[in-house]
């Protein structure tokens, strides 16, 4: 499909400006839709149906959840925005660099006292488990640092060498050969998941500190792992901000994002701002694996794919060429996927976040943070 | 020739980002005439044959054809009623071999629907149509002697051929009114004539046809009216005559800005 | 006519010559290689007649659902532009449907099984296929604004949703409208009894004991299956023909090719996309309904992205935008890349001797360093499914890289239901001959 200057680059594709009937019609609807659903949330906690404990659990959640899902979400949206292509690779990052964190956390965990290959394995095959290693948050807070910091590398690492080995000669091809070729990549990343380390769940984590949160009608847990991840996150989120808008790689970017139209049509951006793109958006990946890992205690060779929908919902929904949008748009949908639970079965929660992206692809695809789509 | 004008453009403007492109384009075309458009780079030529033919949106103006508001209607619906445009850089399917570019050109085509082209008894039709298709297809490729080039992949061809290529497949729309884009440029002068000699037998006959040319031979040689767009906004329209002695339409295309 | 007509030639369609001419020898060739291969493999692995026909037919058996498959993504996206990587959505539509439309009603269903609406089987068929080709609209209908990429996004969506509601046990089994029927959750449910087994069972049951002595008794119902599937693909490919080289195949290219110039043409593309869009999806859910549920009991796991993206590879390998090339994709990808890791391990293990086992990577790697290599090759080897994808993988960016157009991608394929290009050639040889000139 070609492009022409004056066609959009965003999620529409051909320039149809004007707001059909139709789209009015669906705001409307979504917006009365909201406020019913805000007004039943408070019918229903003073039935009893739901009670504070409950919402502030599903908030609690939804944010740490939210939050992870935001962090993937600042490196899709970057590279998205950057080489204008889908990255669907980058749900693999995600678990390659978790294995790796994780693997890293347990020898160093568990240094002496086991092989060092069941260690670095996660016990595959069934060699090692959680309890033996007894890692966690409060057990073990080196190892899981260590280990956090080795899932950024990696995760960096990983994002540059596949650009060098995979993208790099393909940079003019176009988006659809993009896409592509990044689901050549993941298929590659995640089998490869399999191949060394089964399609086995780990467990990850031993018992760790947590705190019991007595509020009207129930308590909330909060776990010293989701305490970490939000303090992690924030961090690396004010990091974000602070190198886009202090450093001279931070302004080039968001120069290259403002521009679009100019850069599509003077050239592609230069190569030391797309790896170091890759190496922050590749970090962050990383960042995020370890820590829904950590969060939910368990990893498999699949956990970045499950997420990749939704981090791609969250990027869409935030806008597509924000970071701030990906960051915000990954909270709302980890917020939707959580809170939606007052009305809609367990089951059905991720079909939801799903839903909500596809709604707002329909009627406002340059999403809440986008810029002007014309 | 009726008295109402055929195409009327009223105040359009439009801008982009920071940039006005249209700055309140006004002007109207006599149906059965040949009319000219011309101004220098940048002074909306295009941008206004994309306003009205669908395109884009106008921040605010009118465009009437046929009596007919059709601001903001969508470009296959402006197709259909008759209001047909080139595009500057010609936009031939690339992929498709230059007789399917031809003959997917004309409107209500039964083929059109997959139903009929599917089921047994109908594809018959369907084939019969698509032979009297064929026939009107050869015959403008032969016209525009490109015929030659039938079974070349369109992306194949030079430019000046997909130029002509453009021009053929717009004419086979059979349009009432033909918005033509630098229709000429990179085609050699002696087949330019005879397509000049060809859009002037299709106006007697009755069709219309906008020009945007910067040939200025050509258009005031076969232009009834011209029209001249600075800045944006029409600087003045009439007689080639009339254009070519007005000092401000001189100082425009040198550059200097008009009060 | 200038071209050479044989008997059977002179009896087709101007339309089907070519085909005769040329595709149909290339898919037969490429079909007959790969057979060979399978023959000479199992010649080498020991395999009786009743093994050879086993593993033809299996070979066989996906080599015609990954080529409807293949044929519905280049309708889609090679002749209408359409990136549609929800594939596997559909036809859990229409598998799905057709279960829960045909299964016996509560009461008359075996105990423990979940009960259906009872309907009979080509009607639930049809109430699938339907299903497919309504959902297909919805999910089309955003292709109107969005750029193909972000469409490819909401593929992928709503077959993710599909799966999660064919998945949710709040649909096990549910009672509407007095009726109780069920998806089976996240177990699965049993689908419907193949009717070329009832009937090799039944009437045709002599047919069986006639050839038991010779081969495998259920060779018989399974090859006949494959060739009513083969059938089956056949009239789908006379669909898509019959499409695709037509004034609306035309149109569908010019959309492909230049949407907005397609447009300035007068033509409404949204209505034809969205045709295009259901009539693939129409045939997908058919396709889930000859292939997951022949084989008895589906399940949302069987409806991952993954197939989705096999079936891709098919196409890619052919070349976006010829018939031709997906079905010679699919009988390469078939029997190279998802057949052949299975077969490449039987055949080393025949002939290979290899000690010890790995069951996982470290130990593997531990043997490895110890300097047995048998350890590290066997463990990989096991691991076929990975490496079917990792190798799917690799191709797709090697195709992607060196070949983009695949096999047969930038073919003329003209887009009529006349043979435009011999009446092309007609005029052309009459003008030099005739010396004419304009």
């Amino acid at each position: 499909m070609k492009m022409y200057p004056h066609v959009t680059l965003g999620p529409i594709g051909t320039v149809r400006e004007r707001l059909p009937f139709a789209e009015h019609a669906i705001k409307i609807a979504a917006i009365i839709f909201g406020l019913a659903v805000l007004f039943d949330m408070f019918r229903q906690l003073t039935t009893g149906e739901l009670t504070i404990a409950l919402i502030a659990g599903y908030l609690w959640r939804g944010l740490s959840y939210g939050l992870v899902i935001g962090l993937a979400g600042v490196g899709l949206s970057l590279t998205y925005d950057l080489l204008d292509f889908a990255n669907f690779a980058h749900g693999d990052y995600i678990t390659l660099s978790a294995f790796v964190g994780w693997g890293v956390a347990y020898l160093v965990a568990g240094f002496g006292q086991f092989k060092t290959g069941s260690l670095l394995f996660l016990g595959v095959g069934g060699t090692v488990y959680p309890q033996d290693v007894g890692i966690s948050v409060t057990n073990a807070p080196i190892a899981i640092l260590i280990g956090l910091v080795m899932a950024a590398l990696v995760g960096a690492l990983l994002a540059v060498a596949l650009d060098s080995a995979v993208y790099k000669s393909m940079r003019g091809a176009g988006n659809i050969t993009l896409l592509i070729a990044s689901v050549g990549v993941a298929f590659i990343l995640r089998y490869g998941a399999v191949y060394l380390f089964t399609q086995q769940t780990f467990g990850l984590t031993a018992d760790s500190w947590s705190y019991k949160l007595g509020l009207p009608g129930g308590t909330v847990t909060i776990t010293s792992a989701s305490l970490l991840l939000i303090f992690v996150s924030l961090l690396m989120m004010l990091g974000v901000h602070l190198l886009l808008t202090q450093t001279k790689l931070g302004k080039s970017m968001r120069a290259m994002a403002a521009n679009q139209q100019l850069a599509r049509v003077t050239g592609i951006p230069s190569e030391k701002i797309i790896r170091r793109t890759w190496l922050i958006g590749g970090a962050l990946a990383g960042i995020a694996g370890f820590m829904i890992a950590l969060l939910q205690g368990t990893i498999n060779y699949q956990i970045g794919w499950t997420l990749l929908l939704l981090v791609f919902a969250g990027v869409i929904m935030g806008g597509i060429g924000s970071v701030y949008g990906a960051i915000v748009g990954g909270i709302l949908v980890g917020l939707i996927t959580r809170v939606s639970l007052i009305w809609i079965p367990a089951s059905f929660t991720e079909a939801t976040g799903f839903a909500v992206m596809i709604l707002i692809l329909l009627t406002r695809p340059a999403g809440i943070f986008g810029g002007d789509v014309s | 020739m009726s008295d109402k004008p055929l195409l009327e453009v009223d105040s359009l403007y439009k801008s982009f980002g920071g940039i006005t492109a249209l700055d309140g384009v006004s002007f109207e075309v006599e149906s059965g005439t040949l009319t000219g458009l011309i101004g220098p780079n940048g002074a909306g030529k295009s941008t206004t044959f994309n306003t009205i033919g669908g395109i884009l949106k106008a921040d605010s103006g009118t465009v009437r054809f046929d009596g007919e508001d059709i601001t903001g209607e969508s470009p296959d619906r402006i197709a259909r009623k008759g209001l047909v445009r080139t595009f500057q850089m010609s936009r031939e399917f690339q992929n498709m071999t230059v007789i399917e570019n031809m003959m997917i050109a004309p409107t209500g085509q039964r083929g059109e629907s997959a139903l009929q082209s599917i089921t047994p008894g109908l594809r018959e039709n369907v084939s019969d149509q698509e032979e009297d298709i064929f026939e009107q297809a050869w015959e403008m490729l032969e016209l525009f002697d490109i015929d030659h080039l039938a079974l070349e992949n369109a992306g194949a061809l030079s430019g000046g051929q997909r130029k002509l290529l453009e021009l053929a497949r717009a004419l086979m729309l059979d349009p009432e009114m033909l918005l033509l884009d630098e229709p000429f440029a990179g085609v050699n002068p002696t087949l330019e004539k005879t397509l000049i000699d060809r859009i002037e037998t299709l106006r007697d006959k009755g069709q219309t046809f906008l020009l945007v040319e910067h040939d200025m031979d050509v258009i005031m040689e076969h232009c009834e009216r011209v029209i001249v767009m600075h800045q944006g906004d029409t600087l003045l329209t009439g007689t080639p005559e009339e254009v070519q002695s007005e000092e401000r339409v001189i100082e425009a295309y040198l550059g200097g800005s008009v009060a | 006519m200038s071209v050479q007509e044989g008997p059977v030639a002179s009896r087709l369609p101007d339309s089907l010559v070519g085909y005769w001419e040329n595709d149909l020898v290339k898919i037969g060739a490429t079909l007959a290689a790969v057979y060979l291969l399978y023959v000479v493999a199992g010649l080498l692995l020991g395999y009786g007649l009743s093994g050879q026909l086993n593993s033809l037919r299996r070979l066989t058996f996906l080599i015609v659902l990954y080529s409807i498959g293949a044929l519905v993504v280049n309708l889609h996206w090679g002749y209408s532009g359409l990136f549609n990587i929800g594939v596997v959505g559909f036809m859990a539509v229409g598998v799905y449907t057709t279960t829960i439309l045909t299964r016996p009603v509560a009461g008359q269903n075996p105990t423990g099984t979940l009960p259906g609406l009872g309907l009979p089987l080509p009607i639930a068929i049809a109430g699938g296929v339907l299903a497919a080709a309504l959902v297909g609209y919805l999910a089309a209908l955003p292709s109107l604004r969005l750029r193909d990429d972000y469409f490819a996004i909401v593929t992928l969506a709503f077959a993710e949703i599909i799966r999660i509601t064919a998945k949710a046990s709040e649909l096990q089994e549910f009672t509407i409208f007095g009726t109780t029927v069920g998806t089976g959750g996240g177990r699965g449910i049993r689908t419907y009894p193949n009717p070329i087994n009832q009937f090799f069972e039944g009437t045709g049951a002599p047919i069986v004991n006639a050839v038991s002595g010779t081969i495998d008794g259920p060779l018989v119902s399974g090859w006949t299956f494959v060739l009513a599937l083969t059938f089956v693909l056949v009239c789908v490919l006379w669909v898509i023909v019959r499409i695709v080289e037509s004034p609306f195949g035309r149109v569908l290219k010019g959309i492909r090719d230049d949407e907005e110039a397609t447009t300035a043409l007068a033509k409404n593309t949204g209505s034809f996309k969205i045709r295009s869009f259901i009539i693939g999806c129409g045939i997908l859910g058919l396709l889930g309904i000859i292939w997951q549920g022949s084989q008895g009991y589906i399940s949302p796991s069987l409806f991952v992205p993954q197939l989705t993206f096999f079936i891709w590879i098919a196409v890619i390998i052919g070349g976006a935008g010829s018939n031709t090339g997906s079905i010679i994709g699919s009988i390469l990808f078939v029997g190279t890349i998802y057949l052949g890791p299975g077969y490449v391990r039987r055949l080393v293990e025949e002939f290979v001797s290899l000690s010890g086992r790995a069951t996982n990577f470290p130990d593997a790697l531990g043997a490895l360093a110890g300097g047995d290599i048998s350890g590290i090759i066997l463990y990989t080897l096991d691991q076929t499914s990975a490496l079917r994808v990792i190798l799917t993988g690799v191709l797709l960016i090697w195709l992607l890289k060196r070949r983009p157009d695949g096999l047969f991608g930038n073919r003329r394929e003209m887009a009529s239901s006349i043979d435009v290009e011999s009446r092309v050639r007609d005029r052309q040889s009459n003008d030099s001959t005739a010396g004419g000139e304009e």
